[in-house]
């Protein structure tokens, strides 16, 4: 029980490159099983049968590379379930092939252009989010655009400012400008007396992802008849959200 | 027509309609079942609950029934059909031109016909596309960049082959190019939901129309970006807008982006029916509202003559209507007995 919460507990931190959510609060993992000696799998599903292959390989070997980082795990094997590319991702992610191997005719890229391009994403919404916070904590745009990572690090927080900051931080490093704590995607300075405005400009990425998260929802719910996910460890689910309510 | 409480008239052009066949006999292999059992997904997920078909009826409803839901039901007064051909998944097509002309020859008033075409079909493509906008008058098609062609995985517009295309329409006379930039089918390595593309043809064509169906969705957000810098890119509302009873919440904000960002001239109404049906997406439209702090942020308003823009009299300047003439034409007692 304690190995399969720990097993959860790293897939967690894997997200949807397009929804900036984890997958495992989003309903895709629907099995973690261990073995005695160490060895891990983890079944998971997806909202259409269509959903990009690109992101689907990328968030299966996001997963295998979060499981197979636990240091008592001897092998982590990751197979998704109903989808146009099965056995072209399970294979693929099963014998550690990166996207152009698993896709030798189709594929005419490697997924770090799409990585980088999401994590940029994924920086300005939870920059947005702790930014607004911020502003709602009656710190003035003077203030936070002055601080370096250090300061905001520092910065007296409630759980909710803590999370954001946290998140934030995770993504901090995509982007040049460090120590400064907040800087454009492209790692430029921004203005204080600019701050509403760029605030406005970045708005519609969180919305996009918030947009995007719902629909999917909607559409695992419809495909699968179900909105709870993990559907053979009931009692995992229930203690899971009981964790994350009285958070 | 839809009528207000106060009884103004509210003239209806369904900018995104489809008349398709996934029944068992049509279809041909796995990915024809998957496909039309995703676009139940869309029906089951975003429809209020009463309005659930089942998904019998779902794969086939027949043209009676899309004229019943339309336009008896429905407040629709003109419906704009977008083909879609997928004939690796489906043994005559999913929803072809040729299917919706007949129910056009039935009710010529009712109907626009879109065509297609694919930039990968070569010089035999473009004499198709030619044929097939002298026959039907084309003023508009439907495009999928994401769909596959051979060893082709999706193109973009802004490729060369594209732009001879779009030299050929706009001598043809077709000017609106509706661009399926939404949830994709068979998307593989290539980012097959870009929008980046729009943006080089839209500043290359400046005398046709590009109009974004589902307003990009899953990338509104550089959608809005390329939409504010090009005169001539409007946004289509479907699958945006079943969000209006799931989520309004979301759906307020979607709105206000839109509003702020292409502006009420530039958003059109579209039901994708059968995925949705018009009479309660209209009727939830009309009665929505803005929530206060959005509009105080923005600065933009749904009003009724917003409303009455983006639900008419946007896509009928798109597709020379002339509102006041159609309205004295369409004589809604005789649908009923045709």
């Amino acid at each position: 029980m304690a190995r399969t919460q720990d097993v959860r507990a790293a897939l967690d931190r894997v997200t949807d490159p397009e929804l900036d959510e984890s997958v495992v609060e989003l309903g895709f993992i629907t099995g973690i099983t261990v073995e005695q000696h160490g060895d891990v799998l983890v079944n998971f599903r997806l909202p259409t049968y269509w959903c990009a292959a690109n992101f689907s390989y990328l968030m299966a070997s996001d997963m295998r590379d979060a499981v197979v980082a636990l240091p008592w795990v001897t092998a982590a094997r990751v197979v998704l379930d109903e989808h146009m590319f099965v056995e072209a991702i399970n294979d693929g992610i099963a014998e550690n092939k990166d996207f152009q191997e698993a896709f030798p005719t189709e594929a005419q890229m490697d997924l770090s252009a799409i990585r980088l391009n999401f994590g940029l994403k994924s920086f300005e919404r939870r920059q947005e989010v702790l930014l607004r916070h911020l502003r709602g904590q009656g710190f003035t745009p003077d203030t936070i655009l002055a601080l370096d990572i250090s300061g905001l690090s520092r910065l007296t927080l409630d759980p909710e400012g803590i999370m954001a900051r946290t998140r934030y931080l995770e993504r901090r490093g995509l982007v040049g400008g460090l120590p400064r704590a907040f800087v454009a995607r492209d790692g430029g300075l921004i203005s204080p007396d600019m701050l509403a405005v760029y605030l406005r400009n970045i708005r519609r990425v969180g919305l996009n992802a918030e947009f995007n998260g719902a629909l999917c929802r909607g559409l695992l719910a419809a495909r699968y008849n179900t909105s709870s996910p993990l559907p053979a460890e009931p009692e995992l689910i229930d203690f899971i959200k009981q964790a994350t309510a009285s958070q | 027509m839809y009528k207000t409480k106060d009884g103004e008239e509210i003239f209806i052009i369904d900018g995104h309609v489809h008349l398709w066949d996934a029944s068992p006999e049509n279809i041909r292999n796995i990915h024809g079942k998957q496909f039309i059992d995703c676009f139940y997904g869309y029906h089951a997920s975003l429809s209020p609950p009463e309005q659930l078909w089942s998904p019998e009826k779902f794969a086939k409803y027949g043209p009676e029934q899309m004229v019943k839901d339309l336009f008896i039901d429905g407040p629709d007064d003109i419906a704009i059909f977008q083909p879609t051909y997928l004939k690796d998944f489906y043994k005559t097509g999913f929803n072809t031109l040729e299917q919706n002309a007949i129910l056009k020859t039935r009710y010529p008033d009712r109907f626009i016909l879109n065509g297609a075409f694919d930039p990968r079909d070569g010089e035999g493509g473009l004499e198709a596309l030619e044929a097939m906008a002298e026959t039907y008058k084309l003023q508009g098609v439907k495009l999928y960049t994401a769909e596959w062609n051979g060893e082709s995985r999706g193109y973009k517009l802004s490729d060369p082959a594209a732009y001879k295309y779009l030299e050929r329409a706009e001598k043809l006379g077709i000017k609106n190019i509706h661009v399926h930039k939404g949830p994709t089918i068979l998307p593989l390595d290539r980012d097959a939901f870009d929008v980046a593309d729009i943006d080089h043809c839209a500043t290359d064509f400046p005398n046709l129309n590009f109009i974004i169906e589902h307003c990009g969705l899953p990338r509104l957000d550089d959608f809005c970006w390329i939409a504010v810098q090009e005169t001539n890119v409007f946004g289509g509302l479907a699958v945006v807008l079943p969000f209006i009873h799931s989520r309004p919440a979301y759906f307020a904000k979607v709105m206000s982006e839109l509003l702020f960002w292409l502006g009420e001239d530039k958003i059109l109404f579209g039901s994708d029916y059968g995925i949705w049906t018009p009479q309660w997406l209209v009727e939830k439209f009309m009665a929505f509202e803005l929530p206060d702090e959005i509009v105080q942020e923005t600065g933009k308003q749904l009003t009724m003559a917003v409303k009455r823009k983006i639900l008419g009299e946007n896509a009928a300047r798109l597709y020379n209507v002339d509102i006041a003439a159609h309205m004295a034409k369409i004589n809604r007692a005789e649908l009923k007995v045709a």
